[in-house]
Formats: C-alpha cells, structure tokens, sequence
C-alpha cells in the first residue's frame, strides 16, 4: 500500500497570535512550529499500517523552506520520503491543487489528511483534494483500517458516529481517535538521525492560483470584566443568566 | 440569479441551525436585492422557511438520499445552484456541511469559507469574517470567484424573523450511482440526546471532578438545561468520557449561547476551541483558576457543593418559569 500523508505546519496550541504588516501578516516571531496535531494522529496510524501490514509512507506539505523542520520531523517519526513543493500556502483551494499534482504522480492508494488545520481551520483541503483526483473521501474520520482495497472507516457525526466502507483511491479528513493520544511517538535520536539521511524532495508548484485571499486579520475585542457571584447565592447567577445574558 | 441556502433536516424535521442559515441568506439577498432559494432533502414539512424570509424551496425526495452522502448530496446542490444561478451558496457548520463544502466548492469552481461569523461587505468585492488560529483571531476573507460558498458559524447570526411568501418546487437530485462510492454501513447515534454542535447550551466538566463515577450531577445538569454534555481533553483521555466529548483545539469546537465549565483549569488549548460561546460561565475552587479571565460568570467555589444547588435551584427556576 502507498500512503501520503498531508502535513500542516502550525504554530504550537500554546502560541500567541500576533500579525504585523498593519495586521495582514501572521507575526511569526517566537512562534514555535509544529505538526498540526490532526495529521499527527494521522501519520501515527500511517506508521501503524507500515509496521503491521507493510507500507510506504510519505509525507507532503506545501510550503516555503521555513517548513522543512516540521517534514523533519515527520521522517523521524518514520516516514520514508517528504516532499516540500515550494510555494507558501496561500488558500485551501490553492494547496489542494497543489497536493493534487503530487497524488496524482505518487499513485497513493490511501492519503491521509487532517479534519483541519489549526490555524486557519479552513476544513477545506481534503475534500477538495479529493474531488480533484477523483477518489474518495471519508472526513472526521476517527478509525481507520484496510484490507485489500477495501478500507472501512468510522466517521464522528453530530451526536454519533457511522461506520462507512470504501474502496481505494481514498482521502481522509482525520483527527484524534484514528490512533490515541499515547500511541503519538516522540521521535528517539536513531530516528533524527535517520531522517537526515531520507529524501527531502522539494518539488516545483504548478502555480495554482487563489480563490480567496486574507485582507486582515483582527483580533477578538477584549473580554469585559467577569462578574463573581458567591457560591451560597445561586439565586444571583439564575437571575443573571435569564435577565442579563438571556441565555437560559 | 439568487442566494442559495442548504437546510438541512434530521429524521425529516427543518434543524435549528436550517432557520439560522436561512435567516443569514435572506439578509445577504436583500444586501444584494436577489431572492433567497432555499433546498431540502427528504424534508417532511417546509412551511417554517416562510418564517425566515426564503422566497422559494427546492424540495428534493429521494429514497437514495435517505441516509447522508457528501458526494450526493454535493451534487445536489450543485444541480441547485446551477439551475438557479447562484452566485452565492449558504452552508451550516454541521459535520454533514462541512463534509460536502470543500467538494461543492470544486464542483463550482467557487471559493469557500469556512467558520464565518458575519454578513459579507459587498462594497466593492465580496469579504466575509471568518474565526482563524481556533478563535484567537479573525481573519477578513476576500472571496475572488464568481461563485461563492460560505460555511456560517453555528449560533453566530442567530434566527431573525421575516415573513415571506414561499414557493415550493420539486426538484430532481439528478445524482448517479458514481455519487456513491462510499457505503455507510450503519449509524450509531445517540437520538435522546443534543448533539455538543447543535446544543445551544453545553455543560462540561474537567479534572476537577476526580473521576467519571462523579459524572452523575454533570448529566442531570445537562438534563434540567436540554444541554449536551462535554468534557476536557485529560477527561476523555483518561476514559472517564467518551471521545466525542472532549472540546477545545483538538476537540470538538463548541459555539453555544451558554458553556458552563465545571472543574476546567481554562487551558489555552481548552479555551481556543470553546470561546466562541457567548456567554461563559466558570465553576472552580480556585479564584486563580486561568478559566475566570475568560469567562462572563463566576462561582469560586466546591463543584461538589454547587452543582447540585445548581441543578436544585434550576429546578425551581424551570418550573416557575414554564
Ligand atoms: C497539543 C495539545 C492540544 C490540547 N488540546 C486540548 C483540547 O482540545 N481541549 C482541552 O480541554 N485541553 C487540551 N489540551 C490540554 C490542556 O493543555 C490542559 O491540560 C487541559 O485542558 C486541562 O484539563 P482540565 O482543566 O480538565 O484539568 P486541570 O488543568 O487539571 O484543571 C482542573 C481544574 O479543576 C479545579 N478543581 C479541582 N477540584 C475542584 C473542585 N472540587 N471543584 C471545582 N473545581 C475543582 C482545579 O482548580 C483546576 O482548575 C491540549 C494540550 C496540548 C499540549
Ligand atoms: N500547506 C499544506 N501542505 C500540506 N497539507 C496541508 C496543507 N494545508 C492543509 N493541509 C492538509 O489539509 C488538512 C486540513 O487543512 P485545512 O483545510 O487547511 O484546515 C490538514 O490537516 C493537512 O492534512
């Protein structure tokens, strides 16, 4: 089985936001980068089929070269190839295309994607990637297994969940649940050491242009100030909620 | 030309968040004088969409759409819009929504945006605000097409009024069985039970609470509120909880009227997935708890000593007020 696994280079959970450029750029400075933790569970369970059913796994982003550390990072977890094709990320239609073009030449049975990235939490790439290859696609998916060429998922509705069967080619928009938060590795010091040696690949755009574009970021208006009722007053917070917040 | 919104039903029934996105696309009508198109799949009633402003609905009946499809029912709407000349198409966030935009988007050639917490600026160009970084930012969007998919933030706009007159149609799904190469095998989906992202009130619980055997007074909470329940990522990590239940960045997002957090420490990770919910209220014994900096609401204090106050004096408060 040929798997790819779409990787998204975010800032940490624990970051600051902060823009400049008149608030039209991310402020990048002291932000660490990571994995976006979706396509973490993602490539775990892509390590999990390797290792069990036998399977090439690797690994894309579209990006500049500041995101090479973060692909690094994904073959020291155990991916055998990363590709970088070089242009920022701009738009979720623009790095669909883009990731369009390298499914299409790799021929991957299986391209595991994250429900959304947590930065921008577009929710966009995947299907889109999907629909332009024409394969399917299974989103919020949370268990994942293949046999032959036929995969079945399990799939987080509102209130539940469904399991689904598909055939290959398939997409996946995957999150927490595809493995658990304890099976996520921490790459060792053989596996930085190796992956210097894997194949970093950096693959030219097709140029795909954009559908949409940031014109400014904002920030949230600060916060009010909160208002403390005593907890032997309960009285005071029912009141508050029907009159004031109108929320019960 | 028109504004297209997708309405979707449970069990046959218009959903709550059907009448926000409707209300949302009769607004983006009038700003660009075009009349508000509504579709259905396998709706039983229509009726209620007269009460939002919809100018006509498209009725779909399908018995091959019974059981959700993104593909199909991406299809569908993409035959809608084209018959209609939409130039705009209005989407919930629901889990189904956000399945089938990014595949209607292709099938459009339109740009989509997701999370969208406003009506577009149409002077000019097309610009939506949409929630970035898990709610720690907006971002202006300007969307370039000709076509345009906006995927609206549950609870963002609320439901607004609007009497209309309402013109039903039937309409073909026109979809084939290339529509369907997934098979959904069987849903297992809790009916007595609000949905984290359909509930307009949802009560969750943290660490705080020592162990899921002290879960009870959460759940009767929830009950006395019509709430849906949720939990912190340690909670559902450690099993006390399911995993549907765990909210924030790498949960489930939550966008309520109403959060009420319950032993949570107030986490950034935690915060940034639930902060979109307007009013937030915060129950810890600790005053330093990082939580109270973000909330509306509140109570220092014993979560073992007021939840059931709580719960009691809600009560009284439901049954003097039905
Ligand atoms: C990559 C990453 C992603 C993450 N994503 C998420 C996420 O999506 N969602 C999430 O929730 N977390 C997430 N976290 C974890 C997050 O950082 C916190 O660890 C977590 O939110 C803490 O959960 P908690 O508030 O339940 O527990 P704690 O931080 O242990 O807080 C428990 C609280 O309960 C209070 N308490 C104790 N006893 C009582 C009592 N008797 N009555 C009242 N209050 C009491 C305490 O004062 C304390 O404030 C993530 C972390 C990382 C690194
Ligand atoms: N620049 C990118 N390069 C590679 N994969 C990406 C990129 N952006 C998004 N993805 C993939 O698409 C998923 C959803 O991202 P988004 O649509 O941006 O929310 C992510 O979890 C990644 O798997």
């Amino acid at each position: 089985m040929k798997i790819l696994v779409c990787i998204s280079h975010v800032p940490d959970t624990t970051s600051k936001i902060n823009f400049t450029e008149d608030d039209t750029k991310f402020d990048t400075n002291g932000v660490q980068f990571v994995i976006n933790p979706n396509d973490e569970f993602g490539l775990t369970r892509a390590m999990w089929f390797k290792e069990k059913q036998g399977a090439s796994v690797d690994v894309v982003t579209v990006g500049g070269k500041d995101t090479e550390p973060t692909i690094r990072k994904a073959l020291a977890i155990g991916a055998d190839t990363a590709i970088r094709v070089d242009t920022e990320a701009l738009e979720g239609f623009q790095v669909a295309k883009e990731l369009a073009k390298v499914a299409k030449d790799g021929g991957y049975d299986l391209i595991i994607a994250g429900r959304e990235s947590i930065d921008y939490n577009g929710g966009m790439v995947p299907g889109m990637l999907a629909k332009l290859i024409d394969a399917n696609f299974i989103n919020t998916c949370v268990s994942l297994e293949v046999d032959g060429d036929k995969a079945t998922a399990v799939r987080e509705i509102d209130g539940g969940k469904e399991t689904l069967t598909s055939s290959l080619p398939l997409v996946i928009g995957g999150q927490k649940g595809l493995v658990e938060e304890s099976d996520l590795k921490i790459p060792n010091m053989r596996g930085i050491m190796m992956a210097r040696k894997k194949p970093l690949n950096v693959v030219e755009p097709v140029g795909a242009n954009s559908q949409a574009s940031t014109k400014k970021f904002e920030k949230p208006a600060p916060k009010g100030d909160i208002k403390m009722v005593d907890a032997d007053n309960i009285d005071e917070l029912i009141d508050l909620l029907h009159n004031e917040a109108k929320a019960i | 030309m028109s504004i297209l919104v997708y309405t979707e039903t449970e069990n046959g029934q218009l959903k709550k968040s059907a009448f926000e996105v409707a209300s949302y696309a009769k607004a983006v009508a009038d700003q660009l004088g075009e009349k508000a198109v509504a579709v259905t799949i396998n709706a039983e009633s229509t009726n209620e969409l007269a009460n939002y402003g919809i100018d006509k609905v498209l009725e779909v009946k399908n018995d091959k759409l019974a059981k959700f499809s993104a593909d199909a029912y991406a299809e569908t709407l993409k035959n809608a819009a084209k018959q209609e000349g939409s130039k705009v198409v209005v989407l919930s966030q629901s889990a189904n929504a956000k399945y089938l935009a990014p595949l209607l988007a292709v099938d459009l050639e339109a740009g989509y945006a997701s999370n969208v917490t406003e009506l577009p600026q149409t002077d000019g160009g097309f610009t939506v605000k949409r929630t970035a970084f898990t709610n720690k930012a907006f971002n202006q969007t300007s969307i370039d097409t000709d076509v345009k998919i906006i995927g609206l933030s549950n609870n963002a706009f609320g439901l607004k009024e609007n009497k209309s007159e309402l013109e039903k149609i039937e309409f073909e799904a026109q979809v084939s069985d290339e529509n369907f190469g997934i098979n959904v095998e069987s849903i297992d989906k809790n009916t007595d039970k609000v949905s984290i992202a359909d509930a307009e009130i949802v009560v969750s619980g943290g660490r705080g609470l020592k162990g899921p055997e002290n879960w009870g007074m959460i759940e009767e909470l929830a009950e006395v509120l019509g709430a849906a329940t949720a939990c912190s990522k340690p909670v559902s990590d450690m099993g006390w909880r399911p995993h549907a239940e765990h909210v924030g960045q790498t949960g489930k997002p939550v966008a309520s009227n109403l959060y009420i957090a319950i032993g949570i420490s107030g986490a950034i990770q935690h915060l940034a997935g639930v902060s979109a919910s307007k009013t937030k209220v915060v129950i810890n014994n600790d005053d330093e708890a990082p939580f109270f900096k973000a909330a509306d609401y509140g109570i220092v204090g014993d979560a073992f000593e007021v939840v059931p106050k709580l719960i009691e004096k809600l009560k009284e408060f439901k049954a003097n007020n039905a």
